[in-house]
């Protein structure tokens, strides 16, 4: 079996992700400004905001994409430092889908979904073979296997992406507007394998503008503006309450249509 | 001026006596620069400046000279100084033959080093975020995501290099070798019949460019099978 990191099982209550007074700088340009924020193990978090309020630089220092300037970051047991020498140990367990997806265009799908368990995992070729095509069935385009991911439409290469991700068994799921560069018809075929993924009890940071999701799947709804964490309430109270005048005014144009 | 077809005809074949020796320059320059070239960008790529540094300036300098000035430099110059002529590599620097190699290949090396870092420039980043985010090292995203990638970003360039060294190992006949080009000469010297001659020459030049074109052609196509879409 693919080892952990920590074992989680008797530690519900702990935080899975812990993130105290981080700020981020671009240059002169402050990107994250005091945050903080913590998970729980299977708890959904979907995260709002106009663009460049600084929600895909929160959780790409999750992962450590990005380097945070102040505060702290701990991920599952595991303080991000620059001196934090398994940082790929960190990142093996905690899974990424990206906008543009970023499938390895030079490999086959089968052998995107292989590489990172038989390199970091050292699983075995029939091992990896396995588990990359019980996921590609979860996603339900095992057919497509042996093409190459320019054979296949967004929504496909969006969901071998999650797929890939899976594959790694992470402990928790980064999803940086997973459905933003998709065509409409295709936004929906994605987002179902997500909903399966949160029903299942998988630990989820969603950054999305797809309100209908949130509502649907969120334990919480965080909102960004400017760097900052304006507001973060359950999605019922979050939609049908909105408390400050930053959140009425984004959630007013963004579901005025 | 009359111009001699049979003369044409009959220095072709001895032309082609030298093509042995203008494959050997080509090949084991090419090798050797390839390999130098890779040993240039993982230094320039590291990020450390006591690496990064001399490699601007290597490849600054042999960018930056005639490679007929590097020839001479290494043929007539180094054998002046001692310390060269005592070291292991003087019986490499001994013969006009490995003068004209380590010439071509520190030449070569160089530029191809340029030309991968193209090439790795060039890989989208977020694939490199995408093997990190998948846990791989940085070695391991190196061999698996981005040399594969970028290899096939630089080859139409790489493939200019290698025409391009080609026709720079015609400069090892200024140093006495009898490649296709050395053998040319002679002939020229015995016949005065410069315009026929290297007519000759030119033809079969232009013969190997063809091959080597062809070559990476069918190795792009090889290789960008993935790019195609049947979707």
């Amino acid at each position: 079996m693919i080892p952990k990191v920590l074992d989680m099982s008797d530690s519900d209550q702990t935080n899975i992700i812990q993130l105290e007074h981080v700020d981020k700088f671009f240059g002169a340009f402050q990107a994250l400004k005091n945050i903080s924020l913590s998970v729980k193990k299977g708890e959904r978090i979907v995260v709002c905001g106009p663009s460049g309020s600084g929600k895909s630089t929160l959780i790409r220092c999750i992962n450590r994409l990005e380097e945070h300037d102040n505060g702290k970051i701990v991920v599952n047991g595991h303080e991000l430092t620059s001196a934090v020498k398994d940082i790929d140990a960190v990142r093996s367990e905690v899974g990424m889908v990206f906008q543009s997806f970023n499938l390895f265009p030079h490999l086959t799908i089968i052998k995107n979904l292989m590489l990172a368990p038989r390199l970091v995992r050292k699983a075995s070729k029939s091992e990896a073979y396995d588990t990359a095509m019980r996921y590609l069935e979860r996603v339900k385009i095992p057919e497509q296997a042996d093409k190459y991911p320019s054979q296949l439409s967004g929504g496909q290469q969006q969901r071998v992406a999650i797929a890939r991700a899976l594959c790694m068994n992470p402990l928790i799921m980064l999803f940086d507007e997973p459905t933003s560069a998709l065509d409409p018809e295709m936004i929906s075929e994605v987002l179902d394998v997500m909903i399966d993924l949160a029903r299942e009890g998988m630990t989820m940071i969603v950054v999305s503008h797809e309100m209908g999701f949130a509502r649907k799947v969120a334990d919480l709804v965080v909102f960004m503006d400017q760097g900052e964490i304006v507001e973060s309430n359950p999605p019922e109270e979050f939609f049908d309450n909105p408390r400050n005048e930053r959140t009425k005014l984004f959630l007013s144009q963004i579901l005025s249509h | 001026m009359s111009f001699d077809f049979a003369l044409i005809v009959d220095s072709i074949p001895k032309i082609l006596t030298g093509i042995g020796l203008t494959f050997q320059l080509l090949f084991l320059s090419a090798v050797l620069g390839l390999a130098l070239a890779i040993i240039l960008l993982l230094m320039r790529i590291s990020g450390r400046w006591y690496l990064v540094a001399p490699t601007m300036v290597y490849i600054y300098i042999f960018r930056g000279t005639p490679i007929l000035v590097q020839i001479f430099i290494i043929y007539y110059g180094l054998p002046q100084l001692e310390f060269v002529r005592d070291s292991i590599f003087w019986p490499i620097l001994r013969e006009a033959f490995g003068c004209a190699i380590v010439a071509l290949t520190l030449n070569t090396g160089a530029y191809v080093s340029e030309i991968l870092r193209g090439g790795v420039l060039g890989v989208d980043r977020g694939l490199k975020e995408a093997g990190a985010a998948l846990g791989l090292s940085a070695r391991h995203r190196f061999i698996y995501v981005t040399a594969p990638i970028a290899i096939r970003l630089c080859l139409p360039a790489y493939s200019n290099d290698v025409i391009s060294l080609m026709k720079s190992t015609a400069l090892a006949s200024t140093i006495t070798l009898l490649d296709m080009m050395g053998i040319a000469r002679t002939i020229v010297a015995e016949t005065y019949a410069p315009y026929e001659i290297f007519i000759s020459v030119m033809v079969v030049y232009l013969i190997l460019t063809w091959i080597i074109q062809r070559g990476f052609g069918w190795m792009e196509k090889r290789m960008s099978r993935h790019v195609r879409s049947e979707a």
